[in-house]
């Protein structure tokens, strides 16, 4: 159906185009129908490995994760707490590429319709090499890009391949945004709203921000986009909370905290499946 | 346009530079964009930064004819541009003066800064001080190892002074910590960046600041050979005191310019800090640039024996100056430097720093090969008391 993309790659839409549902719309109608929020949960590809990831990816599932984020390890993750730092230093000393988490995606969508966020820094996907990461995400079975260090105004670049692959470009929102910004990143935005809850980095938090909901009300007046909320949330009531005001519920730090801390021990993949299932729970009945 | 009126609006120098930051960041520097274009051309500002220029920093500082060194060299005349003799012994003050009054504009009440060598973030515990704002510096342990002298000098000034132990423990890492205090305490937080490097508007804002070295040098050169010199020379880590040299020149195409970066051990060992001579195009610490990454795009280790040169990456304005040829880059080996930081303190009496020591090597490399009646500009960009101990460690001698 689709004949050559530029530059030597085809284009990867997989029959899709408008009017069909991707995985990532899909999920958010499925929950809407069941009065239940999207539990969004991040953990960092190759850490403690590839394989180890993978166990964790379908257990996540298993235990009533909605959506994937798998990090992609990077050298200088400025926007990260000491938590998902240590979490990508793990991955790289072990090896793991960009190539490596695209293989990871590939393997793991053949048993399962997840949607699959690939979430990182520019510099790797850069050196990947832009057209050829879009292509490559897209084949492999991921349904959506999160680059921290690349707000709309750099986008371009990338968002003319991930549109040209159907794979969705999500951006971020925060605090700090005034309504000039929430329009520019309502504009660009597809998939979903990625709302940073506090100023500052990723990791945990004992409070929420006291602005949330008017915060996610002003952005809702720009956008029809879910919209989910992240940074510093570990807790069941914060996971309520959140699931109160936003459409969805992120969860990073705790989850790779776990992980860390098992240093491989058997099992414990079973341990961070109980931890999601329980904070899954507070997601539901809205 | 012309390559002395970029960057475009946006922060463009052809494909370099922007604002690769975090979404939480962009409000704030685009506050601090429309805060430097109103106040640049603001009387009351240039006026005050003049003041404190002259009375407080000790500008202009001279343009030195290096009569000995000249003789030594035996070529191209050797005039070195006295920014060591700036108070607190470097150029890093010329910028941090302009940024903090711009921070008082601003209102905000907190200061915080990356240092690689320490100069700049003694200079910014200088004027923090001065203006009786908190500051708070970030430091990699490595550097702070080999800058104990520049990290008492910070304490003494008041300013906090937080090692940073994450990565390869060096400038890069410090800029991270820095980037990440800032995206927490960004409501009353003005981070002074000390290089022409990071998201927009700073590498246009520090180019500007730091251009009175070669409004000074033109003025001066003029006035005591009656000419233009034919080269300018100044070493680069991220490249302010070299982009402050070269800027004002940029539009009489008879005056070539050099970049010096650290060869380290030499470019074919890998350890080294040449992000222009052997690095590839990427993206970190804000804006897209000559990075030294490995081929997954991963930030490579660098090695300089001077702190200040030893970082990743370089000035987006310096990668574009170098693809479109308007300015030419080399680099210089540890063992080089430290035989020029001997070589001028021998010869001229004056101690360089050893990111200095890197431009004096290559001026005297490029004299030797050119007629007496050309001229050479260096810019001495810092004095070396700071690098005491590293340079008598790397001699053998105990002190």
């Amino acid at each position: 159906m689709n004949g050559k993309g530029q530059g030597g790659y085809p284009s990867a839409r997989m029959g899709g185009g408008k009017g069909q549902e991707n995985r990532i719309q899909k999920t958010f109608a499925r929950l809407k129908a069941k009065g239940e929020k999207a539990f969004v949960i991040f953990i960092t590809a190759g850490d403690p490995d590839i394989k180890t990831t993978k166990e964790i990816m379908f257990e996540l599932e298993k235990s009533g994760a909605d959506i994937i984020e798998l990090g992609i390890p990077f050298s200088d993750p400025m926007a990260d707490g000491t938590t998902i730092q240590a979490a990508s230093e793990r991955a790289l000393k072990n090896g793991t590429t960009l190539n490596d988490v695209l293989k990871l995606v590939r393997d793991v969508r053949q048993k399962t319709e997840i949607p699959i966020i690939l979430f990182g820094y520019y510099n790797p996907i850069f050196a990947y090499g832009v057209k050829r990461f879009a292509y490559s995400a897209k084949k492999a079975g991921a349904d959506g890009v999160l680059v921290v260090d690349l707000p709309p105004e750099e986008a371009d670049e990338l968002k003319i391949e991930t549109d040209k692959n159907s794979i969705d470009l999500i951006f971020l929102l925060t605090p700090t945004s005034d309504n000039a910004r929430v329009k520019l990143v309502a504009e660009k935005a597809s998939g979903f709203i990625y709302y940073v809850s506090v100023a500052g980095v990723t990791g945990a938090r004992k409070n929420l921000a006291s602005n949330l909901k008017r915060n996610i009300n002003a952005i809702k007046r720009n956008t029809a986009l879910p919209i989910c909320v992240g940074f510093g949330i570990s807790t069941r009531e914060q996971v309520k909370k959140v699931s109160s005001i936003a459409d969805g519920v992120v969860v990073g730090s705790a989850i790779v905290k776990l992980i860390a801390h098992s240093e491989g021990k058997k099992g414990f993949v079973k341990g961070v499946g109980s931890f999601v299932s329980n904070l899954k729970a507070a997601t539901k009945g809205f | 346009m012309k390559i002395q009126n970029l960057p475009d609006k946006r922060g463009h120098f052809g494909i370099y530079g922007g604002r690769y930051i975090s979404e939480t960041l962009m409000p704030a520097v685009i506050e601090l964009e429309k805060a430097y274009l109103k106040f640049k051309n603001d009387k009351a500002f240039k006026k005050e930064l003049d003041y404190y220029l002259k009375e407080y920093i000790g500008r202009p500082t001279p343009l030195y004819f290096a009569e000995r060194l000249t003789k030594k060299v035996g070529g191209a005349k050797i005039y070195l541009k006295r920014e060591d003799l700036c108070h607190t012994g470097a150029h890093k003050i010329n910028n941090t003066m302009g940024q903090i009054l711009l921070a008082k504009r601003m209102g905000k009440k907190r200061i915080i800064a990356e240092t690689g060598a320490g100069q700049h973030g003694v200079a910014t515990a200088t004027v923090a001080a001065m203006f009786g704002l908190e500051c708070e510096i970030y430091m990699g342990t490595e550097d702070i190892e080999r800058q104990k002298p520049n990290v008492f000098r910070m304490k003494l000034l008041g300013a906090k002074v937080n090692p940073v132990s994450s990565g390869s423990c060096t400038l890069k890492d410090a800029m991270n910590e820095a980037l990440r205090d800032w995206v927490t305490n960004v409501w009353n937080t003005f981070y002074i960046i000390g290089s022409v490097a990071g998201p927009h508007p700073y590498p246009m804002m520090v180019r500007d600041f730091q251009s009175i070295i070669g409004r000074e040098a033109t003025a001066q050169i003029k006035n005591m050979t009656n000419r233009f010199p034919d080269f300018l020379v100044a070493c680069v880590g991220g490249g302010s005191n070299a982009m402050g040299l070269f800027y004002p020149f940029l539009k009489d195409k008879k005056v070539k310019m050099i970049g010096v970066e650290a060869a380290g051990f030499g470019l074919k060992t890998g350890k080294h800090a040449a992000s222009i001579c052997a690095g590839k195009v990427g993206v970190l610490h804000g804006s897209k640039t000559y990075l030294l990454q490995d081929r997954d795009g991963q930030i490579t280790h660098t090695h300089s024996v001077s702190a200040g040169l030893d970082y990743p990456g370089v000035g987006p304005e310096h990668s574009f100056l170098h693809d479109t040829g308007r300015i030419g880059y080399t680099a210089i080996t540890d063992k080089e430097a430290l035989n020029a930081f001997k070589i001028l303190s021998l010869s001229e009496g004056i101690i360089p720093a050893l990111e200095s020591s890197h431009a004096v090597a290559y001026a005297m490399k490029l004299a030797k090969k050119l007629g007496k009646d050309k001229i050479i500009i260096v810019n001495l960009s810092g004095r070396g008391d700071k690098d005491l101990n590293t340079a008598a460690k790397e001699m053998g001698v105990g002190i």
